[in-house]
Order: structure tokens, then sequence, then C-alpha cells
């Protein structure tokens, strides 16, 4: 063995801390997209129907954060980076939080509070069914992301109730593929990501039980 | 300190008499000489137009549904700027007199243009209110006479793949199927109110408006208004539309603004009036839809005895 590693072990120079570091800077990159949004809507900048822009841009960062979240897992996996699973919860506290942007859109600009028209929405529209869906199943996630919730729940019933974030994210594309006028290109493109996403977990959790029944 | 009064008034600045007595007949001429195209186009307003607030030009020229240039409502004015209008050709075919390729300026020449400011409502749930420049429809369509039997006028719009990106990939062009078709019925086609636009504005049509030539029918949803015209064919079935034929559950033939017919997707009973959204946050650009696009009264015999929800 090298001399240096054996003396960076055994005298315990402080490793780089990741999350420490790549926190804030993180932290602020996720709230570029509704900072951009903000600021074009305050000085103007969005198109002739600013509610589309707004709604349909929270929508699709609403999305884009589920699939951030998801490819944590896979990626840390993928690169042994396991510092990358200290981002996760930020990244799936970002998705709760366009989420509920988006609904906001939805209720304010969108219906603009027309109470009878939203309850009509939601009976009659299988995509808006799926939005609720997917924005009412993250709601526990949110709430029981802290350590506290972590300890409080045992860790494999927390982990458990987790796994609703499938279901949310599932239900959100399938949101957004039934809502389009017509061409399903996109939707099925966020849908081929996300199944990308799961059938690496489900894969990966196959092979781990068949190792443990050998 | 001398405190100096000002100077009378010179004799110069005094309004004469003459003119003072007919200050209101000059305050008249003045303005309509000095009044801009728009403010003009909506103080002659006549018995089709409505004197609802125009929306600004910059609104409905970039914010546009022409799948051909792309999906996106920006895409048609940023990709069409090098379009080709000139020369244009129209194919006349079918059940009519003399089927044959005109050019444009052969094919409407003598045909008087009229201003009329229509409201126009999207199945996306918004709405403008454009001031076009065309001539009605009814009087090209007699030029060409017409047999008896042609019941539906048919409508293509161009296909130019090296032009329109849309059509070269699914991926820009929503997937729809090329050339862009639509169709009217007859009495529809010779209603009073279904025009064919060659401007807007005071001006030439721009490119993402449908330049050189598009339908505008004020009661139907925007799709039914074809762009970029290059054949007219007479016939005796109902045509297929390009949208009935990609999704005939949320897109039918008539396409009648309809507050009470859902698109599968959304409501129709209220629309986003573009232009009035800027504030958004106070709701103010929503309001109802009308039955016909606020148009009863002019077509609404056009389908007495059918059932609209049947015939969307």
């Amino acid at each position: 063995m090298p001399e240096w590693t054996f003396v960076r072990i055994t005298e315990g120079e402080p490793h780089f801390d990741y999350h420490k570091t790549f926190k804030p800077i993180v932290f602020i990159t996720c709230l570029v997209p509704m900072s951009l949004l903000a600021w074009a809507t305050v000085s103007g900048r969005l198109s002739a129907n600013p509610l589309e822009d707004i709604r349909d841009t929270t929508g699709l960062w609403t999305l884009r954060f589920l699939i951030l979240t998801l490819s944590i897992t896979p990626l840390r996996r993928l690169t042994s980076w396991h510092a990358l699973i200290r981002f996760r919860r930020m990244l799936g506290l970002f998705a709760f939080f366009h989420a509920v942007l988006h609904f906001v859109t939805y209720v304010w600009l969108d219906q603009f509070f027309a109470f009878s028209e939203m309850v009509a929405d939601l009976t009659k529209r299988r995509f808006i069914m799926a939005g609720y869906a997917s924005l009412v199943l993250l709601i526990p996630l949110a709430v029981t992301s802290t350590k506290k919730w972590i300890g409080r729940l045992g860790g494999k019933r927390w982990q458990l109730l987790h796994r609703l974030v499938y279901v949310s994210a599932a239900a959100g594309v399938i949101h957004y593929f039934w809502r389009v006028k017509l061409n399903v290109d996109r939707p099925v493109l966020y849908g081929l990501v996300l199944t990308l996403l799961l059938a690496l977990r489900f894969r990966r959790k196959r092979r781990m039980d068949q190792t443990n029944e050998v | 300190m001398l405190v100096q009064r000002a100077a009378d008034i010179p004799s110069s600045e005094i309004t004469p008499e003459r003119i003072y007595q007919n200050r209101r007949e000059f305050i008249k001429a003045a303005s309509a000489f000095l009044l801009p195209t728009v403010a003009a186009l909506q103080s002659r307003s006549g018995p089709y137009d409505t004197n609802e607030k125009i929306t600004p030009y910059e609104d409905s020229t970039t914010y546009n549904n022409y799948y051909e240039f792309g999906t996106d409502r920006s895409d048609p004015s940023k990709n069409s700027v090098n379009f080709r209008v000139k020369p244009w050709t129209v194919s006349v075919e079918g059940l009519v007199k003399k089927p044959a390729t005109y050019d444009l300026g052969d094919l409407i020449k003598g045909l008087a243009l009229e201003d009329r400011v229509y409201r126009m409502r999207c199945v996306e749930r918004w709405s403008m209110v454009v001031p076009w420049r065309g001539f009605p429809l009814a009087n090209l369509v007699k030029r060409l006479e017409p047999a008896p039997s042609a019941r539906y006028v048919e409508f293509k719009t161009i296909v130019a793949r090296d032009q329109m990106p849309g059509q070269r990939s699914s991926f820009v062009g929503g997937g729809l199927n090329w050339p862009y078709t639509e169709g009217l019925r007859m009495d529809e086609a010779m209603h009073p109110l279904t025009l064919i636009a060659t401007g807007m504005y005071g001006k030439s049509l721009p490119n993402q408006n449908g330049a050189p030539m598009r339908l505008v029918v004020p009661w139907k949803y925007g799709f039914k208004g074809i762009k970029a015209i290059v054949a007219i064919r007479f016939v005796e079935q109902q045509p297929v539309s390009s949208w009935m034929e990609s999704w005939p559950q949320a897109y039918g033939f008539y396409a009648n603004v309809n507050p009470s017919v859902d698109h599968p997707r959304w409501s129709q009973a209220r629309e986003q009036r573009i232009g009035e959204t800027r504030n958004i946050f106070s709701g103010s650009g929503i309001r109802s839809t009308l039955m016909f696009n606020g148009y009863a009264d002019q077509v609404a015999h056009l389908y007495a005895g059918m059932d609209l929800r049947k015939n969307y």
C-alpha cells in the first residue's frame, strides 16, 4: 500500500463535504426557472397569453423535478457517488413547490376561483383527476420529509410511504398525456424517462431478491 | 421695480371669427384626416363589425396556431419569416364551371375589399378581436359558378415542406396530416359573414396569419379559418377536415362556437381575451363564451333542427 494512502486514512484528513458546499448552490439553481418566470411576468415578457405560459411552465417543472428526484438513486448506484442522496429531499420538496404553484395557477389564473366549474372539471375530466392525484399524493411526502418524521415512522415504514412518489410521478405524466390537444410526443418522452428510472429500481430489487434466496 | 404686463395676444394667434363659427366642421375634418387606421376602422363600423376593443397587432401576430410552422403559439411568427407568397396560384376544382389553376391576382381581381372587425374564438379557450380586410367568400363562389350539385366547399393549405418545418417533422407539426384541409357547407360558404381575408389591420396579411389568403368564419372555432389556401374544391360529400381526421371525438365538421358543448379536455363555457389578460391576477381577461361566438342572430337559422351536441 502506498504510504500516502495510509497516511491520509490514519491521519483522518477531513474529507470534502459535498452536501455542505453544494447545498446552497443546488438550492439557488433550483429557484432559477421560477425566478425567470416571475421576472418575465412582471416585466411583461410573457406571450400574449400569460396564463398559459405560467400554467404550462409550472406544470412542466413539476414533472422535471419529480424526474430529477427519482434519478438520484439510480445515479448514485451507477456512479457510487453516495453524497448525491443528501440532495434528494431538496429536489423532492422543489417538485412539491412547483406542483403547488401549478395548482394555484389553475385555481386562480385559469379558473379565477369558479368553484362550481372546478368541481365539474374534476368529475368530468380524467386529466384533471390525474393532476389532483399527483398533487395529493405528494402532500404526505412533503409533510414527512423531515428527520423527525423518519424517526417517528421508522425507516422501513417511512420508505414504504415514500414509494408513493412513483405513483405521483406516473399520475403527473398521465395528466400531461391526457391534457395535450393532439400530439403526445412530449408526454411520451417524459413517460419513457420515468419508465426507465422505475425499471432500474425494480431490476435491482429482483436481482437482490434472487441473491437472498441463494 | 417695474413689473411689466405680458403683451396682449398677438393678432396672428387670434382665430378668425369665420373659422371660430365653423369650429365643429373644422375639428371633424381634421380628425378624419389624422386619426390612425385602427381607430378609423372602428369608427366606420358596419353592420357586421363588433365595437369591442381590437387586440393589439403585436399580440395577434405573435400568438398564432399554424402547425405547419410549429405547435407553439410563438412558432409561426418566428418560422414564417421567409415564407414565399409570390407567385401564388390557387387551383379551383370539382363541381364547378371552369376548373382551372389561377394566379391569385387574377382570381380575386375586381372583388371589392372590405374591413370587418370580428371576434375570433380559438378552440383552446382564448379569443381575440381582429380587423380583417377581405371580401365575402360568396362573391368569389358566385364568380366561379359551382354546379347545383355542389353541396360543400373544401379548402387546402399549401404543402411546402422546404419552407414549413411542421410538415417535415411530426414533432414540430403536432402530428396533423398534410395538406391541412377544411370545409364548409355551401350555405355557410355563401353567408355574408364568411370572409376570405387578404389583409388585417389595414395592411396585407402577415405570413403567420395565413398570407396570402385565408378563410375567416367568425362563428366557428379558429381552426376552421384555413390559411395559405391553394385549392378550392366544390364537392357533393361532406369533406373530412384535418382536425376531424386526427381526433373525431374532439373536433367535428361544424366546429361552431358553443359554450354548452365541452371539448373532451376542457369546458368551452369561458375564454381568455388575448391582450386583456396582462393583469392576469385580477381575472379581468376571462369572459363568458357566447353561442355562435355572439353571431347567433345572423347564423343560428343555418342549424335549425340540428342536434348541436352531435353535430359539434
